[in-house]
């Protein structure tokens, strides 16, 4: 009993410094505003993380758009209502696939990368060495790659929901045969600016929040082995994975849900 | 060199980035840039509801002229209470304009439709329109039906 209690506290106390770490890591990154001696730095984030998902953003976004198409064409024909493929496709897209496999893709592709490279700059012990040298890593390492994720995410969810847009109508107008003007009309009388677009791209701005600063606090905390920098990097990809299909449920409660 | 090279790819992902949101935004969730930003308001009282949503649409002869801004319910007489709002200045529309709560197709949404008066004055941005007609709800529908059915 006595054991059963201490092992559930040492890993409460355990999870909680964890927390704190992540949170003063975080915190202290950001409040290192970039000077424009960083832009640079910045700038070579946003290639790292952002530039190169692109090609892995496209061609996922490309195949989901289209196999939306395929399902929803498939179904809806069978009540005479293809034209209501283009509404369907746009709000599951907006709404909620956009954003969520956007950032799944993110934390594989992205993720697990930043976690990496910082894992390995501590197992190396060049973090301790920058320190030593009067190099503050915390605004050299830690908050670049903060922003880069930040800026890079929503980019990547607006370029996955325009191919997949465009992959639904190769599939659903082109291939299928759905007519074009009840396909966009329909699209543009039912998705609005702020419901659908704002708070699909509010999500995609939390999860390229949540899921960058998972990814380089577990690289900064792994311990400095070839093991842990092992560990480190699956628990990234791990951890966004959940944390962003559990946050992407309340989010949507929050935003969409009709309760007051 | 590799820098520029960088900074190119940057610069590309960012425009493509953006050009992506100029497409949702104007193709996907087609907000109309030329709409006319002035709309006044009229209100109208309805039976019945149902089905009518904040946003719906508020058309005549099947033009979209507004849309629903509000609907709250006044218990003292069991009525609805609908706040139109009604693109351009006010003056076009006559003073017995009728609505009429309509529906699109058999399961599509519900909207407003107006129905063009003859008097010489017109609604004033704020006035009521008088003349309604609520929604058409199956459960009266068929029990009405099967009350007549009955006595016949």
């Amino acid at each position: 009993m006595e054991h059963v209690l201490r092992r559930i506290g040492a890993e409460t106390l355990r999870w909680l410094q964890g927390l704190g770490r992540a949170t003063m890591m975080w915190a202290m990154a950001v409040a290192r505003l970039p000077r424009w001696s960083d832009v640079s730095l910045i700038v070579r984030q946003v290639y790292n993380i952002g530039v190169l998902s692109v090609v892995i953003i496209v061609l996922s976004g490309f195949a989901i758009g289209a196999v939306i198409a395929l399902q929803f064409y498939t179904q809806l024909a069978r009540f005479g209502a293809e034209d209501a493929v283009g509404v369907g496709l746009a709000l599951v897209l907006l709404r909620e696939l956009g954003p969520v496999v956007t950032a799944l893709l993110f934390a594989g592709r992205a993720g697990s990368a930043i976690t990496a490279e910082i894992g390995l700059m501590k197992t190396t012990e060049q973090l301790s060495i920058m320190e030593m040298m009067g190099v503050d890593p915390l605004r050299r390492i830690v908050a670049p790659r903060l922003w880069g994720g930040f800026i890079s995410m929503p980019l990547l969810t607006v370029l996955f929901n325009t191919v997949a847009i465009y992959g639904g109508v190769v599939v659903g107008i082109h291939w299928l045969g759905a007519d074009p003007g009840g396909f966009w009309s329909g699209m543009q009388n039912t998705v609005e600016l702020w419901q659908d677009l704002g708070k699909g791209m509010v999500k995609a701005v939390v999860f390229g929040l949540v899921v960058t600063w998972i990814a380089v606090f577990q690289g900064y905390d792994c311990e400095p082995t070839a093991e842990g920098m092992g560990l480190a990097t699956t628990r990234t990809v791990v951890m966004s994975s959940v944390l962003v299909l559990a946050m992407d449920f309340f989010l949507t409660l929050l935003m969409y849900g009709d309760f007051r | 060199m590799r820098m520029r090279t960088i900074e190119i790819s940057v610069g590309a992902f960012v425009l493509a980035g953006v050009l992506a949101a100029i497409f949702l935004i104007v193709q996907v969730s087609g907000i109309n840039v030329s709409r006319s930003e002035e709309t006044y308001k009229l209100t109208a009282r309805f039976d019945d509801v149902a089905g009518l949503r904040v946003r719906s649409k508020v058309s005549m002869a099947g033009v979209t002229i507004g849309r629903v801004q509000g609907i709250v319910v006044d218990t003292e007489f069991g009525e609805a209470i609908v706040t139109l709002e009604i693109d351009g200045a006010p003056g076009s529309l006559t003073i017995d304009t009728g609505a009429k709560i309509l529906t699109e197709g058999i399961l599509g949404a519900r909207y407003i439709g107006l129905v063009p008066g003859a008097d010489e004055e017109m609604l004033g941005d704020g006035d009521e329109i008088v003349e309604t007609q609520g929604a058409i709800v199956l459960e009266n529908l068929i029990g009405q039906f099967l009350s007549n059915f009955g006595k016949g």
